[in-house]
């Protein structure tokens, strides 16, 4: 799912979609399942280490606004953070310059107000129950 | 086609089998953004853990390689396209992996609607790139 042609025909419902990025996210959600549910219920890992999940429920601008803009970069080039880390192990420059415009990006969002990423998860766990 | 989906979706599992071995063993969300962020900006605790997730997610891809990848951008379009997942990915506190995977593992509403809004925004794009001259000269 590194290929950015196979991720654009998932989100191009007007061509010859290609409905393999839900099967990859679907098994990978199917798989990590249990594993969440059984540390949101005991609190713990394995290793009995104490763990806060992240709130589900605090839901705010910051979340959408966010999430809508991260969906303009990834419908115009058809990569995300973790294939465009794979990409850079090939070489070419074309993922040299989007990662390099990731690691921009996420560097001017601490010229926003509350934008350090301490200030920003108080934020989200912020009147959230888990 | 149907190999094709099987392979996608067995790659889907190794991905989950992933974020749940770094969940149980080492009680943390494998969201590639948020680690990543962590890992740039290196002030976040030990970094230790992060880097070796990182090492251990790059290595078998730089030993078996990707196979020929084509970019369908240009270098200006790929470095705004960046620059917005970056932005992005932080703003919202999560990408296809945190919120995508993770989140929806653990059936989070929030993360629920993050994955509809990007996945949304992200067609809206694709469809104005490829048709939207249509569009502008109808």
């Amino acid at each position: 799912m590194c290929d950015p042609q196979r991720v654009l025909a998932f989100l191009d419902f007007t061509g010859h979609w290609n409905p393999a990025l839900a099967f990859t996210m679907g098994g990978a959600i199917l798989v990590a399942a249990p594993a969440f549910l059984y540390v949101r219920k005991g609190r713990v890992d394995l290793m009995g280490q104490a763990v806060e999940l992240p709130g589900r429920f605090n839901i705010n601008r910051r979340l959408i606004g966010g999430s809508a803009i991260f969906g303009v970069g990834w419908g115009l080039s058809g990569i995300c953070p973790g294939p465009g880390l794979l990409l850079l192990t090939a070489g070419s420059a074309q993922s040299f310059v989007f990662m390099g415009g990731v690691i921009v990006g996420i560097f001017a969002l601490r010229l926003l107000p509350r934008g350090t990423p301490a200030q920003r998860r108080k934020e989200d766990n912020e009147r959230a129950p888990s | 086609m149907t190999a094709d989906l099987l392979r996608s979706l067995g790659g889907g599992m190794l991905i989950g089998a992933g974020a749940a071995v770094l969940l149980l063993l080492n009680g943390r969300i494998a969201g590639i953004s948020g680690i990543l962020e962590s890992t740039v900006h290196g002030v976040f605790g030990t970094k230790g853990w992060r880097i070796a997730f990182l090492v251990g997610l790059v290595l078998p891809v730089a030993l078996l390689g990707l196979g020929a990848i084509e970019f369908p951008q240009g270098l200006p379009v790929l470095a705004v396209s960046g620059m917005l997942v970056g932005f992005g990915t932080r703003l919202g506190s999560g990408c296809t992996s945190g919120h995508g995977v993770c989140g929806l593992a653990n059936l989070s509403p929030r993360s629920l609607l993050a994955t509809l809004t990007f996945m949304i925004v992200a067609a809206a794009t694709v469809f104005l790139v490829r048709h939207g001259s249509v569009l502008w000269h109808s």
